[in-house]
């Protein structure tokens, strides 16, 4: 599932890189020019001691926070302000730390809403559920198939995603953000809160996204091990500056990391 | 074991995706459509046509498009009574101008109107929400009331300020006005109300629902599986003032046959929002039922008493209304907030395993 | 031209050529400003202290005045009544809490707000029933409240002040500074604040939030007794005034929701531009805009500062 669209980027070639971005709240400094990229077909993480800047860097890539200085270039074209609808059309998807799932809606219905961006049958064909509008009903259905097929979540289909555990609703989440069959996926700690099974579930779920569709993967992540694991390369955020950026080795070995995470494994 | 769906697979999603996959549902539905559209004008007394039944399919309708707007969308309006009297007096207006003009077509025509006007005033809605954008809402509910009262052309310069329905005929027969019968004006109602829930079912079930639901639940989120907010919501309030339009086009022409602007005031919102609320907010047929106990529960207390030999003073009733529906709001919001329609559907889920308990 | 002229030189002239109708205008608008800012007073302290729109505010005035008039009628001395009356009120707060407030505890802000459309239904019914439909005089003089007017000579014409105008003034005003001690100086003001702040904090440092909140409305409903006595002896007692209470709710947009200053200057701003605009402006467009005028304020006043003169900035973080 290969999105379309836009200039090609060769495998291996940078698909966003971030350059000398810095964003404040009020009078807190929550990332303070950070430079790096991300090659298309990688699983870059972004890591750092709470506080770090970490899902503020993912929001500013996402459109949600516009960042006071720097700017951000995404498959070859620079933009100053990206409005998150814009990313979305661009090939960025997104989950969150604390689950966004619609929870007024099942979890079908929850990744039909990720199919959105391609479903163009106008709003005349919509009233009628007919021609145009019930053939690309169906057409998406087939796909989100199978993507409920890839993540094994067929039996809680129709379940309202509010009465789910957490860790199915995570998966769920994950389905919608690949229902939009972006090129960028950015998770936000997928692993939280999950028991070791689940994260050998979801780790397996985030190698396969990566093998099978080749999606480019940004995650943000707490569990070292799940870093080492599956990571090509890595960046470390500390109080919203970048302290090291390299392959997980390079970075274990990194003497700032290891002060700047001091006393913390997982 | 009558209400079960074993047995029943399908084959293809495209059978998967229909509004009604199980075939109980079906019959069900064509058994409430022959009631309505036989059983009851031929058996149906003018009393339960005239006082019940017209009127409760025009407010079902009026519900069904505040549900769109606060229900799926999640935009508290406190405008219903307002956008349903653009509809009328843009059906008035217009069918006095264009007297030779098909009657229907005015009342559809009428809705568009109502649409324009909704989403003027769902232009708010881009920067404010909540309880700060049903205040809005008032805004436009207060200066449209005004508008009806204070501004003669509305009204055609009648010296009383209220207008009066001119009679309309399809097909030789008087749909509105004196001459019509309560039997015709049903059936003129009737079809509207199927036709557009039937559009309005289309609509929640597809690509537009899920929009409209995913602004309501989150829309940060909604934003980055790239749903625009803005056109979404100003989708909603234009499809949820034609229906209030419509429904305000309706009351006036096949059921008050004429109306004083006093009609259209901020209780007519409140009363519509509380049908909502009872109903089950987000339900097409939690309208229905929320309508039914609202705009039936009043009659039932005005006419049983006496007939069962209490005296019951006209006030009294009034006041009783009141209270009992203030009641039954907290309680509902209390107990099931998902209204009726979510009773309904755990008595349906009850059935499906009956006689066993679970 | 002529219609630019009517609209934005001709009302200024009106005001000029006769500057005892423009201070009438004024006062006029004064007085009912501070009505509204007394309500919209309660509100504000319900919602600092419970995070609730109390949408029935409005109503719990009149429920108020009507239960002191009726009592009065019923053959009930004024002072005795007034005593009675503070005792609904809490009996009011009580029956809230208990049935409303805790039932609803956990749920989103939007379905608290729609409970007390709720209890605004409810109370009119029941009001009604009890004491009857109709309209009633407020027991002004029972009560010890002045009568009559002042009439002062000004720029060669005549203002005319009513004493009771000048007596809410006052009054409004004593009980804004009886609050504001109370907030400050007090430590149940103190935990009204750390509920307004958090709940959950408020827990767990032993604070009850179920005794903080029967405080609040019933404080919230001492305002609206305050006021509808005030509002009472001015026009009559009936629920029409819940339209007029209506008003609160662009005062509120106005002021800020959570400030009790914004809840005053946002009052006297409405009561004041509402008088000025009807009087000066209404006969261009067909007079009665009153009834809209407040809430086309509040509408400009969402478009370009949401949060009111006085309130705080919602930042939403993800």
């Amino acid at each position: 599932m290969r999105a379309a669209g836009g200039p090609d980027v060769a495998v291996g070639d940078v698909l966003l890189s971030v350059e000398n971005v810095s964003l404040s709240f009020g009078g807190v400094k929550a990332v303070s020019d950070v430079s790096f990229d991300i090659r298309k077909g990688e699983i870059r993480a972004i890591i750092g001691p709470n506080g770090a800047g970490k899902t503020s860097m993912l929001n500013v890539i996402n459109g949600f926070y516009q960042p006071q200085k720097g700017r951000i270039t995404f498959k070859g074209q620079t933009r100053a302000k990206m409005r998150p609808h814009d990313a979305a059309y661009g090939g960025i998807a997104r989950t969150f730390q604390n689950v966004a799932l619609f929870r007024g809606m099942t979890a079908l219905d929850n990744i039909m809403a990720g199919r959105t961006l391609k479903m163009h049958a106008s709003f005349f064909w919509q009233l009628l559920r007919y021609g145009p509008a019930l053939r690309e009903e169906v057409e998406h259905r087939q796909r989100v198939e199978e993507i409920i097929d890839f993540l094994k979540i067929q039996e809680i289909r129709r379940v309202p995603v509010g009465r789910l555990p957490y860790g199915l609703q995570k998966r769920v989440e994950l389905g919608r953000a690949l229902a939009m069959e972006p090129e960028l996926l950015l998770l936000d700690e997928p692993m939280a809160g999950m028991n070791l099974e689940e994260k050998e579930d979801m780790s397996r779920f985030v190698l396969d996204v990566n093998d099978h569709y080749g999606t480019t993967i940004a995650l943000i992540e707490h569990d070292m091990g799940v870093v080492m694991d599956l990571s090509d390369r890595v960046v470390v955020l500390d109080h919203g500056n970048k302290i090291a950026d390299g392959t997980p080795d390079e970075v274990k070995r990194n003497q700032a990391v290891i002060d700047a995470y001091l006393g913390v494994a997982h | 074991m009558l209400y079960r769906e074993a047995g029943q697979f399908k084959s293809n999603y495209a059978a998967d995706v229909a509004i009604f996959p199980i075939l109980q549902d079906r019959i069900g539905l064509a058994v409430i459509l022959f009631i309505a559209a036989v059983i009851i004008p031929w058996f149906g007394s003018t009393f339960l046509i005239q006082a019940v039944m017209i009127p409760f399919l025009i407010f079902s309708l009026a519900a069904i498009g505040l549900n769109l707007l606060t229900g799926y969308t999640g935009l508290l309006s406190l405008g219903t009574g307002a956008f349903m009297g653009v509809g009328a007096y843009a059906c008035y207006k217009l069918t006095t101008y264009f007297p030779n003009v098909n009657i229907i077509i005015w009342i559809a025509v009428s809705g568009f109107f109502s649409a324009a006007i909704g989403v003027l005033f769902g232009l708010p809605s881009l920067r404010i929400k909540g309880f700060y954008l049903a205040v809005a809402t008032l805004a436009a509910q207060f200066f449209l009331s005004w508008c009806f009262i204070r501004q003669p052309w509305f009204y055609n310069y009648n010296v009383s300020g209220a207008i009066e329905v001119p009679t309309r005929s399809l097909f030789g027969v008087p749909v509105t006005g004196a001459t019509a019968t309560e039997t015709t004006r049903y059936f003129v109602v009737l079809g509207f109300v199927v036709v557009m829930t039937w559009i309005a079912s289309n609509l929640v079930h597809g690509r537009i629902g899920r929009m409209w639901m995913a602004v309501r639940d989150m829309d940060l989120a909604a934003e980055l599986t790239g749903i625009r907010l803005l056109p979404t919501k100003l989708l909603a309030f234009a499809t949820s003032s034609f229906y209030c339009g419509v429904a305000g086009a309706l009351l006036v022409f096949l059921w008050y046959g004429g109306a004083e602007p006093a009609v259209f005031d901020v209780n007519l919102s409140f009363f519509i929002l509380f049908m909502v609320i009872i109903g089950g907010l987000g339900s097409l047929t939690g309208s229905f039922f929320g309508a039914a106990l609202i705009f039936i529960m009043p009659i039932v207390l005005r006419y049983l008493p006496p007939k069962l030999g209490i005296p019951v003073h006209p006030a009294t009733v009034e006041h009783i209304q009141y209270m009992v529906i203030g009641a039954l709001i907290i309680l509902f919001l209390i107990a099931e907030p998902a209204g009726l329609a979510r009773l309904w559907q755990i008595g349906k889920q009850k059935l499906r395993v009956w006689p066993f308990p679970y | 031209m002529d219609l630019l002229y009517k609209i934005f030189v001709d009302p200024f002239l009106q005001m000029g050529t006769a500057p005892d109708l423009l201070v009438q205008t004024l006062w006029e608008g004064l007085v009912a400003g501070v009505l509204y800012s007394l309500i919209a007073l309660g509100f504000v302290l319900i919602f600092k202290a419970s995070g609730v729109f109390n949408f029935a505010q409005g109503i719990m005035v009149v429920f108020a005045a009507l239960t002191l008039v009726g009592l009065h009628e019923h053959g009930i001395p004024a002072y005795l009544a007034l005593a009675l009356t503070i005792l609904v009120m809490l009996g009011l707060a009580f029956a809230v809490e208990r049935l409303i407030l805790r039932p609803l505890v956990n749920q989103p802000d939007i379905i608290l707000f729609m409970a007390t459309f709720g209890l605004t239904y409810f109370l009119i019914g029941f009001g009604e029933l009890i004491f009857g439909g109709e309209t009633k005089i407020m027991i002004a003089n029972q009560l010890g409240l002045p009568r009559g007017a002042i009439d002062l000579k000004f720029a060669g014409g005549f203002v005319s002040i009513q004493k009771i105008d000048v007596a809410a003034a006052i009054i409004a005003s004593i009980m804004v500074a009886g609050l504001a001690i109370f907030f400050q100086r007090t430590r149940i003001g103190r935990a009204l604040r750390a509920v307004a702040d958090s709940h959950r904090a408020a827990l767990s440092v032993g604070i009850s939030l179920e005794q903080i909140w029967v405080i609040v409305w019933f404080a919230a409903g001492l305002v609206a007794l305050t006021t509808g006595i005030m509002w009472g002896a001015r026009s009559d007692v009936s629920f029409a005034l819940d339209v007029i209470a209506l008003k609160a709710l662009p005062v509120l947009i106005l002021g800020g929701l959570t400030s009790i200053p914004g809840a005053i200057v946002g009052g006297l701003i409405i009561g004041i531009g509402e008088k000025l605009g009807e009087f000066y402006w209404g006969p261009l467009m067909g007079s009665g805009i009153e009834s809209w005028f407040a809430y086309v304020i509040a509408l400009i006043f969402l478009l370009f500062r949401p949060q009111g003169l006085f309130g705080e900035r919602i930042i939403e973080r993800i």
